[in-house]
């Protein structure tokens, strides 16, 4: 065996080491240094994010996809575009966790906390570059369980406890539903590779019911991790039970890993049968997710509940990049994901800050912020307008942009989809402003006094604020991704050339 | 005893007669994660859906592509996940046993809506 192949997987085995580092240091270290762990895993997590977009450090050396273990594992610009945007997401919950985690009660699992979450990334990675189906089960699997772990770990506190069994049993089954339907595929075509499923597929005589049951149960199994609508109803549970910051690590980077590696599993393995099997059912889920997240967020008064559905929605809107099958679809959605983990982590900043100090969480209690801690309301509206999508903020651009996609790719019946997908732009307008009304125009005493927040959280709601701000000014980010999008080697696939 | 060993030989096994047990198994996982009230049950549940995945794997890679191994070494790496996901899962129920000292599904239902 060659095994200079593992120089391919640079990002990878510097994650290893960050997360070996970590855990001796949790081992070794005396108790008197155990606080500065959170700061050493952030900024660990810092160097490996800047080198990871040098490409003489950790980043992909080459403009080609270069393949590697047989063609299970690829790395490529795209891979490592999408990989770095989610280190940029966990750098921010690095840092907005270190308060909690310095906190009375974490002194014993301090260390298990960055453990898992390093751990969970490093599933992630896995799912994102793997391009055979044993290797991105592996990958869902370590990127699925050490999360059901960190959603227990308060576990003196019983929304915690409950959390993460609804998580626990939702996960097995759905990984459960999701190899029934890799082992149909497999019996169909004979190999677990994506390429070779792709041509088995298009040289194939057609699409037969067990095609089409084995795609309802692939879909079926990523939906649940990415909480797709019939698959939801573990969502607002688990993150109103898991610890504020497992819960924002949760609605933002998993989801975020998963939609890309859905998308590279779609357009990648079985891309020559968009339009006979998956486009139809994606076209369904997408409409009843984004409808049935935003109905249901108008109704909450958790925050965290609320967040929830309203991740729930954004998935939706996320699945349209998917639904696009063209290169600006892809380079949309993952502009999508950059932007939603800077505008959700603004509002999971906020939401934490104020937890922490007070123990609020209900919509209510935000009343009359602005006249007791204005910088953090102002955060919150800005949280609030970019998901909602209103310019000049990150979020319309994403938003524009990944309707652009969608409506590029054609046939009426997306132009019917994207309508839908506006008209519940508006609805959901409505609920993020009821937020932004009950800090701003609601009368009444302020239900949180004034409050300085720790240092921590100051810096990480700058960082998400400041991203939301320029990531909506400047043009250059989406023209990157748009270039990387363009040459990667998935896309090729998009062309329809056998 | 000659004859048994006649009818028996009569018989062509094809992947059908392990393909109908396994989807059956399937189902019958998913009803009993369905109905099940008390949560070992439903692991156990759980561990039928796992395993008949496991025996499709390896019946279409014994009978349609004996060539390669795939299907077998997805089998050994989905048993060895099966086994880390059960372990997780038992260890948050005693988690919950402690909370409300006991593993039924309808005393976890604190958060709703």
């Amino acid at each position: 065996m060659d095994y200079s192949q593992f120089l391919a997987m640079k990002q990878e085995i510097g994650l290893l080491v960050l997360f070996l580092v970590v855990f001796i240091y949790d081992i070794f270290m005396p108790a008197r240094a155990a606080k500065a762990l959170p700061g050493v895993t952030a900024a660990g997590l810092l160097i490996l994010t800047v080198a990871g977009f040098f490409p003489c450090l950790l980043g992909c050396p080459s403009d080609e996809a270069i393949s590697v273990f047989g063609g299970m594992y690829v790395n490529s610009p795209i891979i490592t575009a999408i990989k770095g945007i989610l280190n940029i997401g966990v750098f921010i919950v690095l840092i907005q966790s270190i308060k909690w985690a310095n906190s009375e009660g974490m002194a014993m699992r301090r260390g298990e906390f960055y453990d898992l979450l390093l751990v969970t990334l490093f599933g992630m990675y896995l799912m994102i570059s793997a391009r055979h189906f044993l290797l991105f089960v592996i990958g869902l699997e370590s990127a699925s369980l050490p999360l059901a772990a960190m959603v227990a770990l308060d576990k003196s506190r019983y929304e915690s406890r409950e959390a993460a069994i609804k998580y626990m049993m939702t996960a097995i089954f759905s990984s459960a539903v999701f190899m029934m339907g890799l082992s149909f595929v497999y019996g169909l075509t004979g190999s677990l590779f994506f390429n070779d499923i792709y041509f088995t597929l298009a040289l194939g005589e057609g699409v037969n019911a067990l095609l089409i049951l084995a795609m309802i149960l692939v879909i079926g199994g990523i939906g649940f991790k990415l909480s797709l609508v019939p698959f939801h109803l573990w969502t607002a549970d688990v993150y109103q039970g898991a610890p504020t910051s497992v819960t924002s690590y949760l609605s933002v980077i998993s989801k975020g890993a998963a939609a890309f590696a859905f998308m590279v599993i779609l357009a990648q393995a079985f891309g020559c049968i968009y339009e006979q099997v998956w486009e139809w059912m994606l076209y369904a889920i997408i409409i009843l997710t984004i409808t049935i997240g935003n109905l249901f967020a108008i109704r909450q008064r958790n925050m965290k509940r609320f967040l929830a559905f309203s991740s729930i929605s954004q998935a939706g809107y996320i699945m349209l990049g998917i639904i696009a099958d063209n290169v600006m679809g892809s380079a949309a959605m993952m502009y999508y994901i950059f932007v939603y983990i800077f505008s959700n982590l603004a509002a999971f900043g906020v939401a934490q800050a104020v937890e922490n100090q007070s123990g609020k969480i209900s919509i209510d209690d935000y009343r009359g912020m602005s006249k007791s801690n204005p910088a953090l309301a102002f955060c919150m509206m800005l949280a609030m307008f970019s998901l909602a999508g209103i310019p000049p903020f990150a979020g319309f651009f994403s938003k524009f942009f990944i309707f652009t996609a969608a409506i590029n790719q054609g046939s009426i019946e997306i132009y019917v989809l994207v309508l839908i997908a506006l008209i519940n732009t508006i609805i959901s307008l409505f609920y993020y402003l009821l937020v932004v009304k009950s800090m701003y125009i609601t009368p009444g005493e302020p239900v949180v006094a004034r409050f300085k927040s720790a240092w921590s959280e100051r810096l990480g709601l700058i960082i998400t604020v400041g991203g939301i701000i320029a990531l909506g000014i400047c043009s250059c980010v989406y023209n990157w991704l748009l270039s990387t999008a363009a040459q990667s080697e998935f896309l090729s696939i998009f062309t329809r050339s056998i | 005893m000659n004859c048994i060993t006649d009818i028996l030989n009569s018989i062509d096994i094809t992947p059908i007669w392990y393909l109908i047990p396994s989807l059956l198994m399937f189902c019958a996982g998913v009803y009993g994660f369905m109905t099940r009230k008390n949560m070992i049950a439903m692991l156990i549940s759980i561990e039928l859906m796992l395993n008949a995945v496991d025996i499709n794997f390896v019946v279409f890679n014994r009978f349609f592509f004996p060539h390669s191994m795939e299907g077998m070494f997805f089998t050994l790496f989905a048993i060895a996940i099966a086994a880390a996901e059960t372990a997780l899962a038992i260890a948050i129920i005693i988690n919950i046993y402690r909370a409300v000292k006991n593993v039924d599904v309808t005393s976890v239902n604190e958060m709703k809506f």
